[in-house]
């Protein structure tokens, strides 16, 4: 059955308040921390940050609590510019990317936890090795049985723009991981991410597998387990719509059948 | 037991079903059906109030409203068994449950369909 409540090691506990000594601006950020060599239940640590010297972005504060208040302190980040997709997590009840969103954005405090429903490998780490077994089951690479052109492969100026708002997907999970039927079914479901990228392969001209990757999506739960819910286009930090992408996959789903 | 499996593995389990598209098809028709249908029974139930027991099964005697009613029944129970299987996909994981619970529904909406049919077949025939 779907679960309503956490798992009693998961109730998440107060941690410690980190005070900025000396700064007069400060905002307080809730982190949640939980650390699997340790044996203890998750907990919020409190770092009250001197916002007259960092950065805009909440990924700044989160690489200044790093440097400067406590080094253990655990997430992902690369880019810092919104291209890589490695530090989603939920700021303040929605998912994004720290890097693109702004500490002004929030009134008061800001409350930091991983990405929701998925296993914590440790603080705002989630383990997303389904996500990407998901992703590696649509096969998302360009198939042809056609002979390898010597040049490119062609697309015409039309074809080409039916990938714009879904080739700007990073894959950063943030969708897929607010999606309450992704969170009871993510095991079968492929989720707003995945069912986003395999419309990008299926509506691609130079694709040949179109039948095969229909053929593969075709299932109540890996496909149909979308319930129109919607938040995975408010939740997408680069503005896409996963949810009209798995409506077209429906339209070919139907289309298909004469 | 450790599961050995790779992610892989787990995802692509059994396979696609081949299948869903047309359990999500007939829940649209069905619901384009009822359109109609519910504002029929709507308006007809509305007309009807405050009439005498005679009048309503006067009315229901008529061939056009007992069919409509009973293809009301018909296709509002359809819908209902197709919507109530989808929550039961979502939120029953345990195989066995699934399937008792699946058998329990579809019984039910049988049940429900075959009664209220019935009825309206018995008032429309009877004497």
């Amino acid at each position: 059955m779907a679960e309503f409540s956490l798992p009693k090691n998961s109730r998440i506990g107060k941690g410690k308040t980190v005070k900025a000594e000396g700064a007069s601006n400060t905002r307080a950020f809730h982190v949640y921390r939980w650390n699997p060599d340790d044996g203890e239940n998750p907990r919020m640590d409190t770092f009250e940050v001197d916002m007259d010297n960092c950065g805009p972005m909440v990924l700044d504060a989160l690489i200044k609590i790093k440097n400067e208040m406590d080094s253990t302190v655990t997430f992902r980040r690369s880019c810092r510019e919104g291209v890589c997709g490695s530090c989603a997590m939920n700021i303040n009840g929605k998912n994004g990317l720290a890097c693109t969103t702004a500490i002004d954005d929030a009134k008061g405090d800001v409350s930091i936890t991983p990405l929701p429903h998925q296993e914590v490998v440790k603080d705002l780490v989630p383990d997303l090795s389904n996500f990407y077994a998901q992703y590696a089951s649509i096969k998302p690479w360009m198939q042809t049985q056609s002979t390898t052109p010597e040049k490119e492969r062609l697309q015409s100026r039309e074809d080409r723009e039916k990938l714009d708002g879904l080739y700007e997907c990073i894959l950063c999970a943030c969708c897929s991981t607010s999606c309450p039927s992704y969170w009871w079914n993510g095991d079968k479901y492929l989720g707003p991410a995945i069912l986003l990228q395999a419309y990008r392969w299926l509506i691609d001209s130079r694709d040949e597998a179109t039948g095969d990757r229909l053929d593969n999506l075709e299932d109540p739960f890996r496909l149909y387990r979308c319930h129109t819910i919607m938040n995975c286009a408010n939740a997408c930090p680069k503005g896409l719509n996963p949810a009209k992408a798995i409506a077209e996959i429906k339209k070919m789903m139907v289309e298909r059948k004469g | 037991m450790t599961d050995m499996k790779t992610p892989l593995a787990k995802v692509r389990g059994l396979g696609s079903a081949k299948d869903g598209t047309h359990h999500w098809w007939l829940q649209r028709v069905t619901a384009i059906a009822n359109i109609p249908l519910v504002i029929f029974m709507v308006i007809s139930f509305v007309g009807n109030v405050g009439k005498s027991h005679a009048e309503w099964v006067a009315w229901l005697k008529q061939p056009f409203a007992s069919v409509l009613v009973i293809l009301f029944i018909a296709n509002f129970v359809y819908h209902m068994r197709l919507g109530l299987q989808v929550l039961v996909e979502d939120y029953v994981h345990d195989h066995g449950t699934k399937i008792a619970s699946m058998l329990v529904l579809t019984f039910t909406c049988v049940l429900i369909a075959a009664l209220s049919i019935f009825s309206v077949l018995r008032i429309a025939f009877g004497g």
